[in-house]
């Protein structure tokens, strides 16, 4: 509660930007989480297929206190929803500290570089690159991909803005945007012995942060860890590892057949199916597995992906016990979302 | 031709041979050429180059050849034309997600780095294209460029 009370006493609006402590690159609360050595928790907001700002609020509601920033998703998966930028900026009028997400497939690099000198001016503090899925798996198979960056040449154009104050062109910008870099890891799929290079040059190209895709097998993890330690990445980035909530052993199952690069052992399937509760034993899963995760030297928080379980979150991180008490700021105004209308 | 472009990952360690090898010769002469010529040869160059790495790599004539430093598995060929690396939905058996009969480009890269004597470089990141290249020889490309 002490952001809260620092905002009270500064007399700022819970969307004004926090003032930016010295070596930190944003003024966001993510970064301060992280830096302050704490462990941290992020997860996923699926934007709306609709234009009300409320829809996007109460989602987030859900999260309230249990979470240190929330992803907005852009386009996931291909398929069509709310803009990341619109989501990001409906959250951070309230004082979330929203993450957003910016994919390669749908924007050349002019869009892309407005979006992130808007998305700043909106006060978003963190961003995430991604090269995002193909086209040909979302519900607008018929489209043009643009692919005009990869993940990697996406951080070093948020670099150079940022750092440099430039467009990619040369041309000066008068007011850089401060934003906390991060991208995506996935060390749970081929090629295996690469994965850990594709890290290193994705924290060469600027990542500050790291968020992996689920994780479902802490010895893959484990692993993937100690290599990163010795090539001193967990010093220069941090790694936020990413925990699924599954549904049912048939769930899992289409997740390792239809999302290439999810990667669940059998045992976990098997799990699910001899219980006669499999959604509460997908809970169990996610809770066992971040207090495993946290565990691990290196590994400085989770991102709990909990797609249509989101009421759940909350529940989830208070039984893991990964914030050790801490409870990460939200915004008391909004308590009267918390119901959902429908309810 | 996609078994000749997996035979050429295959021996790559051949192909950095025989890159080092001529790619300086035909810089040096294609420079010559240049000086007298000025851009008249350029389009017969270009087909010349688009034919034989068409044929050996899949060729995409994006103007700007990155072979040499991805193990020769050309990244122009991936369907997100990713120039840094796999992206996250690379499948269990190391084929793409997005044509799951084709070899992820970036296993194969990676794959032929291995032999490659300079092969390291695969961890040096590169920026993204610039489109305007798209179609141009990259060996007259090395010859103008000093």
């Amino acid at each position: 509660m002490t952001d809260r009370a620092q905002i009270d006493a500064e007399g700022l609006n819970p969307g004004d930007p926090l003032p930016m402590l010295p070596g930190h690159v944003s003024h966001g609360r993510f970064e301060r989480v992280l830096r302050a050595g704490h462990f941290a928790v992020s997860t996923e907001i699926a934007p709306p297929d609709s234009a009300d700002p409320d829809e996007v609020l109460r989602r987030a509601a859900l999260f309230d206190g249990h979470v240190d920033a929330i992803n907005a998703t852009d386009g996931s998966g291909a398929n069509c929803h709310m803009s990341s930028l619109a989501v990001c900026a409906l959250l951070t009028r309230e004082g979330y500290s929203p993450i957003i997400q910016i994919s390669c497939r749908d924007r050349n690099r002019i869009a892309i570089q407005g979006d992130l000198l808007g998305a700043s001016a909106l006060g978003v503090c963190s961003v995430l690159c991604l090269s995002g899925d193909d086209v040909s798996v979302g519900d607008h198979p018929e489209a043009k991909p643009v692919f005009d960056f990869d993940s990697v040449s996406l951080l070093q154009t948020v670099r150079t803005l940022r750092d440099e104050s430039r467009f990619l062109s040369g041309r000066q910008l008068d007011l850089p945007p401060r934003l906390f870099l991060g991208a995506s890891i996935n060390p749970f799929a081929p090629p295996h012995t690469a994965r850990v290079d594709q890290f290193a040059k994705k924290v060469a190209a600027g990542a500050q942060f790291v968020q992996s895709q689920y994780c479902f097998d802490v010895d893959m993890a484990r692993e993937f860890m100690a290599r990163s330690r010795d090539l001193g990445l967990t010093e220069r980035c941090f790694v936020l590892m990413g925990v699924g909530v599954l549904a049912s052993a048939k769930t899992a199952r289409w997740l390792r057949s239809a999302i290439p690069g999810v990667h669940i052992p059998d045992a976990v399937i098997r799990r699910l199916e001899q219980t006669e509760k499999p959604k509460a034993e997908g809970r169990r899963i996610a809770i066992e597995l971040m207090q495993q995760l946290a565990e691990i030297d290196g590994i400085s928080g989770v991102h709990l992906m909990a797609f249509k379980q989101e009421e759940w979150v909350g529940e989830i991180v208070t039984q893991s016990g990964v914030l050790q008490g801490r409870k990460p700021w939200a915004p008391a105004h909004l308590a009267h979302l918390k119901q959902p209308a429908s309810a | 031709m996609y078994s000749v472009r997996l035979w050429s990952v295959r021996h790559s360690r051949r192909m950095e041979w025989l890159y080092n090898t001529f790619n300086p010769l035909v810089v040096k002469l294609l420079r010559g050429v240049v000086k007298v010529f000025g851009r008249r040869l350029d389009k017969p160059i270009t087909k010349a180059e688009a034919l034989a790495k068409g044929f050996f790599f899949d060729c995409k004539m994006c103007g700007d050849c990155a072979l040499s430093r991805t193990g020769m598995s050309c990244p122009m060929n991936c369907p997100k034309t990713l120039r840094n690396g796999p992206c996250g939905g690379v499948r269990e058996n190391g084929h793409c997600e997005v044509k799951p009969e084709m070899r992820c480009v970036w296993v194969a890269a990676w794959d032929g780095a291995s032999r490659m004597k300079n092969g390291d470089v695969i961890r040096e990141t590169n920026f993204a294209l610039d489109h305007r290249l798209k179609g141009q020889s990259s060996w007259l490309k090395m010859a103008r460029d000093d």
